[in-house]
C-alpha cells in the first residue's frame, strides 16, 4: 500500500505539468496577448527599419536619379569633377570579387567542417574549430594591413608571374601584376568569409541523426560514399545557409576590399587588374563629397548596393528551395 | 506566478526609464560647449589647440568631430555646428547656400609631397611637367629622358612607374591636382581639379597609410601624401621646382614660405589656391586649411568664444603646429587673419575685444 502510494507519488512528479497547464486553472489570456504583441512588434520593427532604409535612399538619390536614369546603371564613367557618375564598374567589381571569394571559401569551408565533423579525432576538433572562428574575430583592417604588406608582394612576385606563365593564355591572367587587384580582394574575403562558413556548416553537419551515417554504413558504404549521400545530401539546404551567409559578407565587405583591390573604376577582364566595388566606393567618397549631385550618385550606389544583395540573396534562397525539393526527393 | 513576472518586468521597465532620465549629462548648464566639424586633416592640430585653450578657459568646452571636408560644409550651411572646418575652398555656389555670410579663417597650412619607391631611394627632383605627365599616364617610365635630364647622375631604372593616388575623398588630392591643374593645362582639361577625381592611370590607397603602404610594398611605385606624414615615417620625398626655378625641397619652412609668397596679393576673403605661388623659397604644392565661421554670430556667448579662440589660435596657438608638423602662417598673414576675426559681429557690433 505505502510502497505503490510511493511509486504512485514520484509517478507524478515525473509527469509534473507546469501549473498553469492543469485544467480549471485559469490560462493567463493577457501574457499571451502580451507575447504575441511583444513578438509582432519585434517583426515590424525589422519590417520598418528595412522599409525606412530602402525609401530613405530613393529620397536622396533623387537628383542623381532624375539626372542619370538608367544610364546610371549601364555607363562605366566616374567622374566627379565633371560630375559624370555611372555604377557598372563598381556593380561588376562588387559581384566579381565577392564571386571569387565565395570559389575559393566555399571548397575549403565545406571541406574544413567535413573533416571538423565527420573525419576528425575527437582531441583534434576544439583546437581547430577554434583556430578557424578566431578568423572571425580579427577586424577587417587588419586584414588589410596584410593585405597590403604581406598578401600583395606575395602576389605580385610569386602567385601572378606564375600564374601569367602557367595559364596567361587565359585573359584572366593577363596584364602587369600589381599585387594589388581583383585577385588580392577575392583572397582577403575568402579568408574573411571562411569562419562564418565553417562555424555554420559544421553545425549543420553535426546535426545530422547519427543514424543516417550508421544506416549507410551498414550497407556496406565507404567513408566517402557515407559523407556524400547520407550526410551532404541531408544537409544540403543548411549548408546553402552557411554558404548565403558568407556570400552575404562578402558582398558588404569594405575596408579590407578597399585596401587590396586597387580602387580603378574600371571594369577588366583579368583578375589582375585593379577594381572598385560599391562599398568601397561610398567608403572612400562620401566624406569628402561636396557637391549635391555627387552626393546623390554616391547615395544611389547605396541603393543599389542595397537591391544587389537583395536580389543575391533572393536568387539564393530560390536555390535553397530547389534543394530543398531535390532532399525531399531523396528521402522518398 | 505569472502576476509576478510582469510585475518584474513593467518595474524593471520604470526603474530603466528613470534611470536613464536621472543619468543625463549633470552640470552641462555650466559649461558652453561648442560644436563644429569639418576636415581630417587638421584634426590633430585642432584638438591639440582645444586642448590647450580648455586650459585657459575651464568654462569652455570644444566639440569637434572630422567627419571630412564635405561634410563640414554641409553642417556649417546647415547651422547644426557653430563652426565648420574645411582643406578645400568653398564655392560661390555653396557660400551662395548658406544662410549668412561665412568666414574662411586660415589657421595652418600642410604641404603635399610625391613619394616613391626605387632601389636605394636615391633623392629625386621633379619638374612640374614631370609630375603632370607621369599622373597622366604620358611618362611611364622611371629613365624617361626629361626624369634623367631633372636628375643628372642619378642611375634611374628602366621598370615602369606605377602611380599611387589616393581613393578617399580628401583635401590631400584637392591640393595635389590644384597644383597639376595650375602647371598643366592638359591636367586642367582631361582631370581638374577635386577631392576625388578620375585618374587616367594608377592604384588608389586609402589614406595617407594606405598609398604609402602601397608605394612601400612595390617597387616602382610613385605617389603623394601629406608632408606631416612623410616626415613622421621618413619617407624618401621628391624636391619640386617651384614658379621662381628653384628646386625646393618640402619642409615646414617651405611651406610657411608659400603662403608668406601670397600674403601680398591675399584676398579679403583668404579664399586663395597656394599653391605654385610666387617666392623665391617656396614648396609649390601648399595649401591653407580654414575655419568656417559665420561673420553675424547666432549666439553672444558662444560668439565671443569662438572669436577669443580664433584670435588665441591665430597668436599662441601658432607655436604648437611645427610639432605637430603643420606649417604656421606666416606673421603678416596671421595679422590679416586676426583683422577678419574682428569682423566677426553679433547683432552688428564686433565681438572680438581688443587686447
Amino acid at each position: 500500500m505505502l510502497k505503490s502510494e510511493l511509486a504512485g507519488a514520484s509517478t507524478a512528479e515525473r509527469l509534473s505539468v507546469p501549473r498553469s497547464l492543469v485544467p480549471g486553472r485559469r490560462r493567463g489570456v493577457w501574457g499571451d496577448r502580451l507575447y504575441q504583441a511583444a513578438v509582432r512588434g519585434a517583426v515590424l520593427v525589422f519590417v520598418v527599419v528595412v522599409v525606412g532604409i530602402a525609401a530613405l535612399l530613393v529620397y536622396a538619390a533623387r537628383p542623381s536619379l532624375a539626372a542619370f536614369g538608367w544610364r546610371f546603371l549601364v555607363t562605366a564613367d566616374w567622374d566627379p569633377v565633371a560630375e559624370h557618375f555611372g555604377a557598372l564598374p563598381f556593380v561588376y567589381g562588387t559581384l566579381v570579387s565577392a564571386l571569387l571569394g565565395m570559389l575559393i571559401a566555399v571548397p575549403l569551408g565545406v571541406g574544413c567542417a567535413i573533416y571538423l565533423a565527420e573525419l576528425a579525432p575527437s582531441w583534434v576538433r576544439p583546437p581547430v574549430a577554434f583556430l578557424v572562428e578566431l578568423l572571425a574575430a580579427i577586424p577587417s583592417v587588419v586584414y588589410g594591413l596584410w593585405g597590403i604588406f604581406v598578401l600583395a608582394p606575395l602576389l605580385r612576385s610569386w602567385v601572378q608571374p606564375g600564374l601569367a606563365r602557367w595559364l596567361g593564355f587565359l585573359p584572366l591572367f593577363q596584364g602587369t601584376p600589381y599585387g594589388v587587384g581583383m585577385l588580392a580582394a577575392g583572397i582577403i574575403l575568402a579568408i574573411m568569409v571562411l569562419p562564418f562558413i565553417v562555424a555554420v556548416s559544421r553545425e549543420v553537419l553535426l546535426a545530422v541523426p547519427t543514424q543516417q551515417r550508421e544506416a549507410a554504413l551498414a550497407l556496406g558504404a565507404t567513408r566517402w560514399e557515407t559523407t556524400r549521400l547520407a550526410v551532404l545530401r541531408y544537409a544540403r539546404s543548411g549548408l546553402m545557409g552557411a554558404i548565403l551567409l558568407g556570400l552575404g559578407r562578402a558582398l558588404g565587405e569594405t575596408m579590407a576590399v578597399t585596401m587590396v583591390i586597387g580602387n580603378r573604376p574600371e571594369i577588366a577582364l583579368s583578375l589582375f587588374a585593379p577594381g572598385y566595388t560599391m562599398a568601397s566606393v561610398i567608403a572612400n567618397e562620401f566624406t569628402e563629397a561636396t557637391s549635391d549631385l555627387y552626393l546623390a550618385a554616391l547615395i544611389e550606389i547605396g541603393l543599389l548596393l542595397f537591391v544587389v544583395t537583395v536580389a543575391v540573396n533572393a536568387l539564393a534562397r530560390l536555390l535553397v528551395w530547389s534543394v530543398g525539393g531535390a532532399v525531399k526527393e531523396v528521402r522518398e | 506566478m505569472r502576476k509576478l513576472a510582469i510585475v518584474a518586468v513593467a518595474s524593471a521597465a520604470l526603474a530603466l526609464v528613470v534611470g536613464s532620465s536621472l543619468l543625463a549629462p549633470p552640470g552641462a548648464a555650466a559649461e558652453l560647449l561648442i560644436n563644429g566639424a569639418g576636415a581630417t586633416f587638421p584634426y590633430p592640430i585642432y584638438s591639440k589647440w582645444f586642448d590647450e585653450y580648455a586650459k585657459a578657459e575651464p568654462s569652455l568646452r570644444f566639440n569637434y568631430q572630422s567627419i571630412g571636408s564635405g561634410g563640414g560644409i554641409r553642417q556649417v550651411t546647415e547651422r547644426t555646428v557653430d563652426f565648420g572646418a574645411s582643406d578645400g575652398p568653398m564655392t560661390d555656389e555653396q557660400l551662395a547656400k548658406a544662410p549668412g555670410e561665412l568666414f574662411h579663417i586660415p589657421t595652418v597650412l600642410g604641404a603635399v609631397v610625391a613619394t616613391y619607391n626605387l632601389p636605394g631611394n636615391p633623392a629625386l627632383r621633379f619638374t612640374p611637367d614631370i609630375l603632370a605627365d607621369v599622373f597622366l599616364g604620358k611618362i611611364e617610365k622611371w629613365n624617361a629622358p626629361r626624369i634623367q635630364a631633372a636628375n643628372p647622375g642619378v642611375a634611374l631604372p628602366g621598370d615602369p612607374i606605377i602611380v599611387v593616388h589616393r581613393s578617399d575623398g580628401s583635401g590631400t588630392t584637392y591640393i595635389f591636382t590644384d597644383y597639376l591643374a595650375k602647371v598643366s593645362h592638359e591636367w586642367e582639361q582631361r582631370v581638374g581639379r577635386g577631392t576625388s577625381v578620375k585618374w587616367p592611370v594608377g592604384l588608389g590607397g586609402k589614406g595617407n597609410e594606405g598609398v604609402a603602404g602601397q608605394i612601400k610594398s612595390t617597387p616602382g611605385a610613385l605617389g603623394y601624401v601629406e608632408l606631416a606624414y612623410a616626415i613622421k615615417n621618413q619617407l624618401p620625398v621628391g624636391v619640386v621646382r617651384n614658379r621662381a626655378g628653384q628646386f625646393i625641397e618640402p619642409t615646414i619652412e617651405s611651406t610657411t614660405a608659400a603662403a608668406a609668397g601670397a600674403a601680398r596679393n591675399m584676398p579679403a576673403d583668404f579664399r586663395v589656391s597656394l599653391t605654385n605661388p610666387l617666392g623665391e623659397k617656396a614648396y609649390p604644392i601648399a595649401s591653407f586649411t580654414w575655419l568656417l565661421v559665420y561673420k553675424e554670430q547666432t549666439d553672444e556667448a558662444k560668439g565671443k568664444a569662438i572669436v577669443n579662440f580664433l584670435h588665441w589660435a591665430t597668436t599662441e596657438g601658432q607655436k604648437y603646429a611645427a610639432d605637430l608638423l603643420y606649417a604656421p602662417l606666416p606673421p603678416q598673414v596671421a595679422q590679416q587673419v586676426r583683422a577678419k576675426v574682428g569682423q566677426i559681429t553679433f547683432h552688428g557690433k564686433p565681438l572680438l575685444v581688443a587686447r
